[in-house]
């Protein structure tokens, strides 16, 4: 963006401005918040373009697309917020079918009043997620709305990525046999949340896992040729995502209680407030569905990476026509683990 | 978790579970009701029933506090909320009861009504102070574990002059809904619900003392063992219990007795005295009218009485046609033997109200029993006089 004219003689006041309405207007006034704190941030090429859409090339092969719409509250948490989040929510989506992801579009909607200071955060977080996972934010859009009508900052990211031939990773290739894996503890973004929820707040160590899993998904790949599902557990954590999977697979679970990790802050945290830290959200895990051949190797590989460090065996996949998950509890009987019922914490995503 | 795996041990587990299928006299059935909602739970959850000899059951009792309350409450608790100058403020279970009209406090508020979810009675007060010019209204629900809190949230209320707080009062009593089910013609005449002994609530008892439940052990010669939620005490209390029935003694024991004493805990007794009195009467849903079974605000306390600042009509309401929640609140009926349950009545649509509650009977059987489901269907209780 170093050609860019300067076009608007006084500065984006970030520090003590606010936005308003004019920001969303398709005026001089949006875009200089564009080009002052969007572009400033986020810049690369293809976004430097300045066009309404980036253009590329591509590879011949498989892409993959996927989108997804942030509305956290709050805007910022213990170890992330919404910007970081977007950048890797969409990662991950796009990494679970085995894809190495090029790019992202980001759409923020914007509410009148929102401290020009906490947007810059914000998009400054974002930038700095999209280059550590070296994944740049190449086109965008900002909408305004009135004050009451948003809730500070939204943000939509889609992002591409393509597929290595071979790879064929989907929901629905679970196997009766298969192995269960986790790339970590569960519940620590939900908690995360929770801890700073203005109605809750109780003070804890704990931080959200939010992270790009592409790097580790890519690790995995390279060591497995046929991973049959992997999925991140995000809302309705890992119970809830298991059962998309067994539903779409036709099959049933059996999971092992004792092997699932818990960070004990979290599992602490669940047990004051009542809740199941397997429907508790996580923003940096996996879960992994491979052949009981291919699940020591996963495991070595899954445990080399940062983000995988936790990785544990966690049941298996069996045969059931009613497509049940079920637990062994620590203490020895059986269990249902359903999907989730209801809504157990609005607005962590 | 120090304090809590302890109470989870595979080990012990086992070893309990050796024990009672020692001391169970494989030539009889032995029923035990868990009065609370809190010891289905940990039944279901932990799995308890498989740790069981076959012979030993558990039958659901009514103690969970959002199962109980009737349909014509929740309706009065909408009407509260949906006037413009409200907020109503509840426990998070209450916003999915369903009520009249296929209502529910959850779908009020998507059409406009302030309903908020609160964690305590602070949260609640908290809401007060920072909206003077709204009403504040509690819809307060609970056995008497909950109770206190609402005697304490009406007493600061009252000291902090917050004139526009009220609390509309659902709080119920375990001793009354125990000796009601007891004097019930299915448990006394019929026999159609055969109980052998009672485990007995433990966080209501941290409050009252395990000393009210002695009068009915007595006078019903029925064992009750005061029990704590953790699974290993719910297997404890049911080993102690099984005792008591071959011994052909009817006491009441203290399992919790880290928590529970004989006389419970006086300061909250005395906040609620000061606070609340008994109600002559009040609807349970299963139970129907049950004498002396609820607490009412008292006049000193009248300004912060919903039902005294607002008008609050007694409301005769049905359930669901179809829906057995009463007969399943009273032991008569299991989950299973309902026609609605896991057909129209799931815990993402209840049409009634033990499937909402984690600690309704229903809501468990479906969210961590299902697997068990066809034999459950088959499983007749025996009487056994």
């Amino acid at each position: 963006m170093s050609a860019v004219i300067k076009r608007f003689p006084v500065r984006l006041d970030t520090r003590r401005g606010a936005v308003d309405m004019t920001h969303g207007s398709g005026g001089r006034a949006m875009a200089q918040l564009i080009e002052e704190l969007f572009v400033k941030h986020l810049d690369n090429e293809l976004l430097g373009q300045g066009n309404d859409q980036a253009l590329f090339p591509v590879d011949a092969g498989r892409m993959v697309m996927s989108t997804d719409g942030h509305v956290i509250s709050p805007l910022f948490f213990p170890g992330g917020d919404i910007g970081a989040l977007a950048v890797h929510g969409t990662i991950n989506d796009v990494a679970m079918s085995g894809a190495k992801p090029l790019y992202l579009s980001a759409a923020f909607i914007l509410e009148e009043g929102l401290p020009l200071a906490d947007l810059e955060r914000v998009v400054v977080s974002m930038a700095e997620a999209a280059a550590s996972a070296d994944v740049p934010v190449v086109t965008g859009d900002t909408k305004v709305v009135e004050r009451g009508k948003g809730d500070g900052i939204f943000i939509t990211t889609t992002g591409i990525g393509v597929v290595s031939e071979g790879v064929n990773i989907s929901g629905n290739r679970a196997q009766p046999g298969d192995a269960i894996l986790v790339s970590g503890t569960i519940g620590d973004h939900g908690v995360a949340i929770m801890s700073s929820r203005e109605n809750l707040e109780f003070e804890t160590s704990i931080e959200s896992d939010s992270a790009a899993l592409h790097t580790l998904v890519a690790d995995m790949v390279n060591a497995v040729g046929d991973i049959h599902c992997l999925r991140d557990p995000t809302r309705g954590g890992l119970a809830t995502t298991l059962n998309e999977l067994a539903h779409q697979s036709g099959v049933g679970m059996k999971l092992n209680e004792d092997a699932i990790p818990v960070n004990p802050a979290v599992m602490a945290a669940c047990e004051l407030l009542g809740l199941d830290p397997l429907y508790v959200a996580n923003e940096g895990k996996l879960i992994c569905i491979c052949s009981p051949d291919d699940a020591n190797s996963l495991l070595d590989v899954m445990r080399a990476h940062p983000h995988g460090r936790n990785a544990a065996r966690i049941g298996e996949v069996g045969e059931d026509a009613h497509g049940f998950v079920q637990m062994e509890t620590s203490f020895g009987g059986q269990r249902v683990i359903d999907w989730l019922a209801g809504e157990q914490l609005p607005r962590i995503c | 978790m120090k304090y809590v795996e302890e109470f989870r041990a595979r080990g012990l587990a086992r070893k309990l579970s050796a024990a009672i299928a020692g001391e169970a006299d494989s030539d009889r059935q032995y029923n035990i009701m868990e009065f609370c909602g809190g010891h289905t739970h940990a039944i279901f959850r932990y799995g308890v029933q498989d740790l069981m000899p076959d012979n030993v059951k558990f039958v659901h009792g009514p103690g969970c506090p959002v199962c109980v309350l009737p349909i014509g409450r929740i309706d009065n608790a909408i009407a509260l909320a949906e006037q413009r100058e409200v907020i109503l403020c509840t426990y998070g279970d209450m916003l999915r009861v369903p009520a009249s009209g296929r209502k529910s406090l959850l779908k009020a508020k998507a059409t406009g009504a302030d309903v908020r979810m609160v964690y305590s009675t602070r949260d609640a007060l908290k809401i007060a102070r920072d909206h003077p010019d709204r009403e504040v209204v509690f819809f307060a629900i609970g056995f008497e574990t909950t109770t206190p809190p609402t005697a304490v949230a009406i007493r600061q209320a009252q000291s902090e002059g917050l004139e526009k707080f009220s609390v509309f009062c659902n709080h119920v009593l375990t001793p009354a809904a125990i000796q009601n089910i007891l004097e019930s013609p299915e448990v006394r005449e019929i026999g159609s619900v055969c109980i052998d002994g009672f485990l007995g609530p433990s966080h209501v008892s941290s409050i009252i003392g395990s000393q009210p439940y002695e009068f009915f052990a007595e006078e019903f010669q029925k064992p009750v063992v005061i029990a704590g939620f953790e699974p290993l005490d719910v297997m404890q209390s049911a080993l102690m219990l099984i005792r008591q029935i071959n011994e052909g003694r009817h006491e009441v024991e203290n399992e919790y007795t880290r928590v529970v004493t004989r006389e419970g805990n006086r300061k909250a007794q005395q906040l609620v005295a000061d606070v609340f009195e008994l109600r002559r009467a009040f609807e349970w849903r299963g139970l129907g009218l049950v004498p002396y079974s609820a607490l009412q605000i008292k006049s000193a306390y009248a300004d912060f009485d919903a039902e005294r600042r607002f008008d609050v009509p007694e409301i005769k309401a049905s359930d669901v046609k179809g829906c057995e929640c009463p007969s399943i609140l009273r032991g008569v009926k299991k989950p299973t033997d309902c026609k609605l349950f896991g057909t129209v009545c799931t815990p993402e649509n209840p049409m009634g109200s033990c499937m909402v509650s984690s600690e309704g009977a229903c809501a468990a059987y479906w969210s961590y029993g299902r697997m068990r489901a066809p034999e459950v269907v088959e499983v007749k209780v025996e009487s056994v006089a």
